[in-house]
């Protein structure tokens, strides 16, 4: 019997525990542990799963879905999970780089090449990608007024894709090692020759489907926003989160392409003996470098631009006010999804281009900050005599503000590159990108989740332990990342396990503190959730509008209706649902409602992931059969579908009617809540406009009124 | 200007099948935007061989030595011609809806992007034996493989994808769908064709002829 046939290169010796037991360790131990984590996770899913009768309602009401909404949340939940690895393994780094300023710490040189392998890439395909496409996912169709996005199963199959990826560097901790090339995985050392095993491969194909769901999303996100606005809802109309959706979507249609091109690049090299980049045979590793930066440095502004789109968002409602220089933010949104794609050489100031090449770039990366201080500034003088109330959301806002700019300048500090050339694969870039991931990216999705949550599920979240939450990681940030720029001028090298230089012991332990508190922050936000939903009763906000909300998000029940708007609204202006509110006219009844059609659910998009990740999983261990059979599935499930002609389901207009009449009317019925009181349980989620606040008959809108749409 | 008299890149069906050319707009114009992406696809694919073909020819062959201009040429003009036929099978459908009619131009231009694809493999072969050029020989040829490679598989994709609309049309006639997905299927050939003249250009005459 020929096993490698059946089971590739897999052997009993490939899985993790194996190692634990043919050489002891503490460092095998921690792998270990984390497999059996793995492990008993997943097998905690099935039995919770099978014990509370849930794989129904999961398979018919999420997996098959195709409600952007559902989508949207799915993605979300993906980002949280992964973020609870990648952070642990951030502190586990923290730990053994602390250990071993005397002496070798805890960890091999090769366990720790995983966990910043593993943790980069999560953070950034698994975490950061799933957080932003979630919440575009979910915000941006409601903020258009649209029904849904322009194709919600090829969203699906994205969200599956993604997943499918997911589980795949799951499955790296129990079968196999990870890459150690680091989340860039440059060749040559990435190359068959210096990393012989599957690690790369699982790096490989785990970011081949992030990207190419990623691919599909910007597609996607692009057409539903030039195509699926409500009338009067012109561009300069749009909300500013809407905005930086589309650019974002735009980053995505043409960065994720030359990343594929260069993950199949590799794979070639390592699969079949080409030679892009390998050291000899013409093979050349700066047309890695060249093509991994093309999406990387794009990728960073696909990150960030959503984020900007709820500071906007986020600083204009909890201060009231219409937002600063709505026409300069969206012109410097496209300022800097333009320039995001004539910087990437600045990856690379330090591999042997010429001086004015490194010249032109350094000058190009420092114009971007141009754009991002108008934006600043614009935060900034929206909060000038704003009624500002300062909610968890506003506080991570204003935490960002003040960091975000420091990180901002250390950043034109390494667009020189004469200053590159020293503090280049230092600690202080490491502290330098973290300074901006963090206080932008990470807790702009933060704060988006406390302002959105009330609208998809319908109650807020306990506001008291989501500020101890903030309370824990805005200072765990500085205290994890601000002795990084010391360590790094002092010369402490990147992705290094040891140094044995006892004077970089209290930098190292001042961020092991700020990595503790992080942690703690994480688990305050997991305790928020946990009490929210248990004291749901009481934060309860189905009526909408928590927050005095300005875009059309907000006008609609909370959670949704599946088919979002009973009647497509029409705008005439921006923050359409502020206006109305402020001239009385919101919650009025519609005249007429039609039949809806909503696309059925389905199960070709789970289907599709599941043998997308069968594939990639065969072709890490070259499987081949199950290479060749997953392959065809796919194609079987997507030409099946294609003859598929029942997709629609119709809701009836008299549904649609009765429940839009019951919100309208409970709105209406409501008393509205205060600014001041916002926080309180008297908060059912309609809010009493602050512009209408303190003038006699503000409280009740009147009768219903027909109004024509 | 109402949705309908709207234009969009690809056979308009205002003026036949006003209910089609409404579904289309959007449908098309997502399509349009894949092949965008397709497209920044096949520009680094370019961009690597730019490179490679210059700098990644250590010690295997030169361009020149291994680029059969008589092939790429008749491979060039199947293409075109296939594009061609397609063009027909679209003006049956828009006009007359006569499956009959289709069914025959898109076997047409099935037989020729398969000759396309036959012709091409041929070339392959024809290097690896007798030039000793396999991709495994330098970056030069890796980048060569991987782009006319990449641009065959698209073209095969095509050709599954005929094969699926073939069924379709006999099985479920021209409903908007089918359409649909006939007019997508055209932009995607007709774009192949274009990257193709960007490959016999760029790879084969300037090969050559350096
Ligand atoms: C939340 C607390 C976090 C902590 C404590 C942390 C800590 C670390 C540490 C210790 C390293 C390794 C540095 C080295 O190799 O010398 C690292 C690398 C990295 N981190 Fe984080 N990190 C955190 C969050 C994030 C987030 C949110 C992102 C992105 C969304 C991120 C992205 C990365 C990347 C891309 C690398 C580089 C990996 C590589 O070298 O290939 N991290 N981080
Ligand atoms: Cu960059």
């Amino acid at each position: 019997m020929n096993w490698e046939l059946i089971f590739g290169q897999i052997k009993w010796t490939s899985f993790v525990f194996a190692g634990m037991i043919e050489n002891p360790s503490l460092s095998e131990a921690i792998a270990s542990g984390a497999g059996s984590i793995a492990v008993l996770g997943a097998l905690a899913t099935v039995i919770l799963l099978t014990v509370k009768g849930w794989w129904v309602p999961l398979w018919r009401d999420w997996l098959t879905s195709v409600d952007h909404k559902k989508v949207g949340i799915m993605y979300i939940a993906i980002a949280l999970v992964m973020f609870a690895r990648a952070v642990i393994e951030a502190a586990l780094m923290r730990a053994q780089q602390l250990a071993a300023t005397e002496g070798a710490g805890f960890l091999s040189a090769d366990h720790f090449g995983q966990l910043f392998s593993t943790h980069g890439t999560i953070m950034i395909f698994f975490v950061a990608m799933p957080f932003i496409t979630g919440l575009m996912n979910y915000v941006m169709p409601l903020q258009i007024g649209a029904r849904d996005v322009s194709f919600p199963l090829l969203n699906a199959i994205s969200l599956m894709l993604t997943m499918a990826g997911a589980i795949l560097i799951m499955v790296s901790l129990v079968v196999g090692q990870f890459s150690t090339g680091g989340w860039s995985a440059y060749p040559p050392f990435t190359g068959i020759e210096f990393s012989p095993g599957e690690g790369v491969d699982y790096w490989i194909w785990a970011v081949s489907l992030g990207s190419i769901g990623s691919t599909l999303t910007g597609l996607n996100f692009a057409v539903t926003i030039y195509k699926k606005r409500c009338p009067g809802m012109t561009l300069f109309r749009m909300p500013l989160f809407t905005w930086t959706t589309l650019c974002t979507s735009i980053l995505m249609i043409f960065a994720m392409a030359p990343l594929t091109a260069a993950t199949v690049m590799l794979a070639l090299d390592r699969y079949a003996g080409f030679h892009f980049f390998t050291n000899g045979d013409g093979g050349n590793m700066m047309n890695y470098a060249n093509l991994f930066w093309l999406f990387g440095h794009p990728e960073v502004y696909i990150l960030i631009l959503p984020a900007f789109g709820v500071w906007s968002e986020v600083v204009a409602t909890f201060s009231s006010k219409r937002i600063y220089g709505y026409t300069s933010l969206v012109y410097a949104t496209m300022c800097i999804a333009v320039l995001s794609f004539a910087v990437w050489l600045h990856h690379f100031f330090t591999m042997g281009q010429s001086a004015n090449v490194n010249a032109i770039f350094g000058i190009a990366t420092m114009i971007i900050g141009v754009p991002t201080g108008v934006k600043v500034y614009d935060w900034l003088l929206t909060m000038v005599g704003g009624r500002i109330r300062f909610s968890t959301a506003m506080l991570y806002h204003i935490n960002f503000l003040l960091t975000f700019i420091l990180g901002g300048m250390t950043g034109v500090l390494l667009a020189n590159p004469g200053v590159d050339f020293q503090v280049h694969n230092t600690l202080f870039l490491v502290a330098h990108f973290h300074n901006m991931i963090i206080p932008g990216v990470l807790f702009g999705m933060f704060a988006a989740v406390q302002f959105w949550f009330p609208k998809v599920f319908g109650f807020r979240l306990h506001e008291g332990l989501g500020r101890a939450s903030f309370w824990c990681f805005a200072p765990g940030f500085l205290l994890a990342f601000f002795p990084l720029y010391w360590l790094g001028m002092m010369g402490a090298t990147r992705r290094t396990y040891m140094w044995s230089e006892p004077a970089y012991l209290p930098w190292l332990a001042l961020a092991m503190l700020g990595a503790a508190l992080i942690l703690a922050g994480f688990a305050l936000m997991v305790m928020q959730i946990v009490v929210s939903v248990r004291q749901r009763a009481q934060l309860a906000a189905p009526l909408g509008d928590p927050w005095d909300g300005r875009a059309l998000e907000w006008s609609i029940p909370s959670p949704p209706p599946a088919w979002n708007f009973a009647v497509l609204p029409a705008v005439s202006s921006q923050d359409p649902f502020y206006e109305a509110k402020k001239a009385g006219i919101a919650y009025r009844s519609p005249t007429t409602y039609e039949d809806i059609e909503v696309p059925r659910n389905t199960a070709t998009a789970p289907l599709i992931g599941l043998f997308a990740c069968a594939w990639a999983f065969a072709l890490v261990w070259h499987i081949w059969w199950l290479v060749i059979a997953s392959f065809v599935l796919i194609w079987v499930v997507v030409i099946a579908r294609s003859f598929a002609t029942d997709t629609e389901e119709t809701i009836p207009a008299a549904t649609v009617k009765a429940a839009n009449e019951a919100f309208l009317a409970a709105a209406r019925a409501a008393p509205g809540v205060s600014r001041d009181r916002e926080m309180t349980s008297e908060n059912r989620g309609r809010a009493l406009p602050e512009s209408l606040e303190g003038r006699s008959g503000a409280i009740s809108t009147g009768p219903a009124v027909e109004v024509l749409s | 200007m109402s949705l309908s008299e709207r234009l969009h890149p690809g056979v308009n069906l205002a003026g036949t099948d006003p209910e089609s050319h409404v579904a289309a707009e959007e449908v098309l114009f997502g399509f349009w935007i894949f092949l965008m992406s397709d497209l920044v696809l096949f520009a680094v694919l370019f961009a690597t061989y730019a490179a490679m073909s210059v700098q990644g020819i250590a010690e295997g062959p030169r361009p020149a030595e291994v680029f059969d201009l008589t092939a790429a040429f008749l491979e060039t003009l199947l293409l075109l011609f296939s594009s061609f036929a397609f063009g027909f099978a679209m003006l049956e459908m828009k006009y007359r809806e006569n499956r009959r009619g289709v069914l025959v131009w898109l076997l047409l231009t099935g037989v020729l992007g398969a000759a396309f694809v036959g012709m091409e493999l041929h070339d392959y072969y024809v290097m690896i034996t007798e030039h000793a050029a396999p991709p495994q020989a330098s970056g030069f040829l890796s980048a060569y493989y991987l782009l006319t490679g990449t641009h065959a598989l698209h073209v095969s994709s095509g050709l599954v994808w005929m094969a699926i609309m073939a069924v379709q049309i006999a099985v479920l006639g021209f409903s908007t769908p089918v359409k649909l997905r006939l007019m997508r299927l055209a932009l995607f050939w007709h774009m192949l064709d274009v990257v193709w003249i960007g490959i016999f250009t760029f790879v084969y005459l300037f090969g050559v002829a350096s």
